[in-house]
């Protein structure tokens, strides 16, 4: 092993500890905001990145249909409650969001014909039709049990991730795909070369952690999501409304999964069912963070992804198994040093 | 009044089943989870096939057992105990077929698995006489790949698989079929289906420096290596099983898997075999059947495995027939030995011949060399 390949395998590790660090950010976001291991979070990653895949074979992705049927399910609902609790105000937004905003990306798709787009038009109407399943996943699998332990709601967490991944199976096939990186560009770095994808997945990861950093430190969205992590009860006589919390940590996790997978996706064939390791990964970061720290967990995913990339060079049959032992130690040494207080109810 | 009713319409029911005695066929096959690219086609097929063989009707009890040996052993049991059928296909990968054999032997019901590893029909003993396979033994496609390297003069060689049982058959059965034609193996490596990158396992296997590398993968994840070999600047030549042969692998493979070689069915070549081979004629129909239901370009080479394990049941079915009904244990053990003595049956895949001790039954006419030109399968000549 020469200073050559050290250099080649940091820098593949790096650039997949940036997505395992975005990642980790989401699930210890969504955690932290509505007590939820958001174990599907890995499947937003493979939806956008094969939601764009078929946007440039031409084919129709079958997420348009999720977000339909989703839609229809969740106005509904709302509906009922609506006219229930004589709210008669909100109708116009319920059918707004869930009945005209999957009506209007349908048009866009069917009038449009994306696959002659630009790759920069195509990446935002892939996260368009895909960011908004997230909070209808809260809306319809979540918000129901938001008051239930930690543990049902992982239950909740396994059965949406398991139907997920079948609606995966059945819109894009058992064949992966990959996309065209976003620029051609190389840079030479002394004896090694970097790709320009590279480059778009480092730079992408540093601006979204500091627009999250900024966001969470400045704006009154921000804010409210961090008292909600602090304190439910506490936030909630503040008048923070738990439910736009906890949809709004949603939004946010799919739209970190979901343009995660584009930027992976020219770097690597993407599958129906890939998101569940990846997402696994960054589970394994933000373990190392207690769920609970941004920077550690962030600090953890590199970790994972130079760990992986030396144990794919050494020893690659053990490789997952070298990973995820790394949760052992971790969780010792969580143990023995913190004293945890169940703040639960 | 209304349990009168349903008592004699269970009684009909009862009769009209003992009156038509159909043959049920029970299939297993992966549909979903990691195996579902061979799968599925597999499952398209069986809707492709006679629905009545010697003007007997035919059920096909299809079944998904997700990639799951588990799910596997429970559809078997499911399909000859509860469904007594005569016949059971499947499955679709090699542990699934492995653990399926015990079910098969015990409620004594031929199978006809559609998994690769010769493991399944090998050693011949009491379990496995009631086991028959239709896809080529790893084992001659691994001699296929180290006769052609040695004839295209290589005299080392890299190994690279999947990290399950797929490649540690293939390592096992390549590393002697290279020693055998005297080439040297200088690197052996794992990696996942899902592994989202391969760049630690493709810059030791390049410092070895192997004039050739074996990537044993099956379906789209196989194109991962190739594409980090390509991406390294390796300049050797790169060799694939006959797992990838489908149309996926070239879309997602694109430019970088350009001049690859692998030993594949006549089915994956099927236009451009000369008309004097006896498959071809054999493998056309398949085609043309799969493409007429699924549209242009879909076939692969997976599906054509169940056609051919259909195939071998429509030639025994009706020898099967002159000795015994349709759903007795006769009939099971009339249609196993009728599996064995089949002879000269043209498949998609190969020339079936079976005995007592080979339940595959092909010879060298089961395996070409392809070679991948202009994104298509190009037949060596």
């Amino acid at each position: 092993m020469d200073l050559q390949i050290t250099l080649l395998l940091g820098q593949d590790g790096i650039t997949n500890g940036a997505i395992y660090a975005l990642l980790s950010l989401a699930l210890v976001l969504v955690f932290t905001v509505t007590r939820v291991i958001f174990i599907p979070q890995g499947e937003f990653v493979a939806y956008g990145a094969l939601t764009l895949a078929s946007f440039q074979a031409g084919k129709t992705p079958g997420t348009l249909w999720l977000l339909a049927g989703a839609g229809i399910v969740v106005a509904l609902i709302d509906l009922r409650i609506a006219l229930a609790g004589g709210a008669r105000q909100r109708i116009g937004r319920i059918l707004g969001w869930n009945l005209g905003y999957p009506a209007a990306i349908f048009a866009l798709i069917f009038f449009g014909k994306p696959e002659g787009w630009p790759l920069a038009a195509q990446v935002l109407l892939s996260l368009a039709l895909v960011v908004p399943l997230g909070p209808m996943v809260y809306r319809l699998a979540f918000q129901p049990a938001a008051e239930a332990s930690v543990l049902v709601l992982l239950i909740i967490s396994v059965a949406v991730h398991l139907a997920l991944v079948g609606l995966g199976l059945l819109f894009f096939g058992a064949e992966g795909s990959r996309t065209p990186s976003f620029s051609d560009a190389a840079l030479q770095l002394g004896s090694i070369t970097v790709s320009g994808q590279t480059l778009w997945v480092l730079g992408s990861s540093l601006l979204l952690i500091a627009a999250l950093y900024q966001f969470f430190g400045r704006t009154i969205y921000g804010k409210a999501l961090r008292a909600t992590a602090i304190n439910r009860t506490g936030a909630r006589l503040m008048g923070i409304s738990t439910v736009m919390a906890g949809k709004l940590s949603f939004l946010l996790a799919a739209a970190i999964g979901a343009f995660s997978g584009i930027l992976i996706a020219p770097i690597t064939t993407i599958y129906y069912d890939t998101g569940f390791l990846i997402g696994l990964k960054g589970f394994v970061a933000a373990i190392i963070g207690g769920l609970a720290s941004y920077p550690v967990a962030a600090a953890g995913a590199v970790l994972v992804g130079l760990l992986e990339a030396y144990s794919s060079f050494w020893a690659s049959a053990f490789k997952e198994v070298i990973v995820f032992t790394l949760i052992i130690p971790v969780l010792l040494w969580r143990s023995l040093t913190t004293h945890h207080v169940e703040e639960e109810e | 009044m209304k349990k009168k009713l349903l008592l004699a319409t269970l009684v009909c029911t009862v009769t009209a089943s003992l009156a038509w005695a159909d043959i049920n066929v029970g299939v297993s096959v992966s549909a979903t989870g990691p195996a579902a690219s061979l799968g599925i086609p597999e499952k398209n097929t069986f809707a492709l096939m006679p629905t009545s063989i010697a003007g007997q009707k035919i059920n096909y009890i299809v079944l998904d057992d997700a990639s799951d040996t588990t799910k596997a052993v429970t559809n078997a049991k499911k399909l000859t105990s509860e469904d007594k059928v005569d016949a059971l296909l499947g499955s679709t990968t090699t542990p699934n077929s492995l653990a399926m054999i015990d079910v098969a032997a015990e409620s004594e019901t031929p199978m006809i698995s559609m998994a690769a590893s010769s493991k399944i029909i090998e050693p011949m003993d009491a379990k496995r006489r009631w086991v028959f396979k239709t896809p080529q033994n790893d084992a001659q496609m691994a001699i296929a790949i180290a006769e052609h390297m040695a004839r295209a003069g290589i005299k080392s060689v890299a190994f690279i698989g999947f990290n399950d049982a797929y490649g540690e058959g293939w390592w096992g059965e390549f590393s002697k079929a290279a020693e055998a034609n005297k080439i040297k193996v200088v690197g052996n490596e794992r990696y996942n289906r899902s592994d989202q990158s391969v760049t630690g396992q493709v810059l030791k296997l390049m410092s070895a420096n192997p004039e050739a590398v074996l990537i044993a993968g099956s379906g789209t994840p196989s194109a991962t290596p190739a594409v980090g070999l390509k991406e390294k600047g390796y300049k050797g030549i790169i060799y694939q099983t006959h797992g990838v042969a489908n149309n996926d692998f070239l879309r997602v493979g694109g430019k970088d898997v350009e001049g690859t070689w692998l030993p594949a069915g006549p089915v994956l070549v099927a236009t451009q075999l000369p008309d004097s081979n006896p498959l071809k004629k054999s493998a056309l129909e398949y085609i043309a059947k799969y493409e007429a239901a699924y549209g242009a370009g879909s076939v692969s080479t997976f599906g054509a495995h169940a056609w051919d394990a259909g195939l071998l049941l429509a030639n025994a079915v009706p020898i099967a027939l002159k000795k015994a009904k349709p759903g007795t244990k006769e009939f099971r053990a009339a249609l196993r030995d009728a599996l064995e003595m089949t002879k000269e049956v043209h498949g998609a895949h190969g020339v079936f011949n079976m005995s007592a001790t080979d339940h595959l039954g092909f010879d060298k006419r089961a395996a070409v060399m392809v070679k991948i030109e202009n994104n298509k399968w190009k037949l060596a000549q």
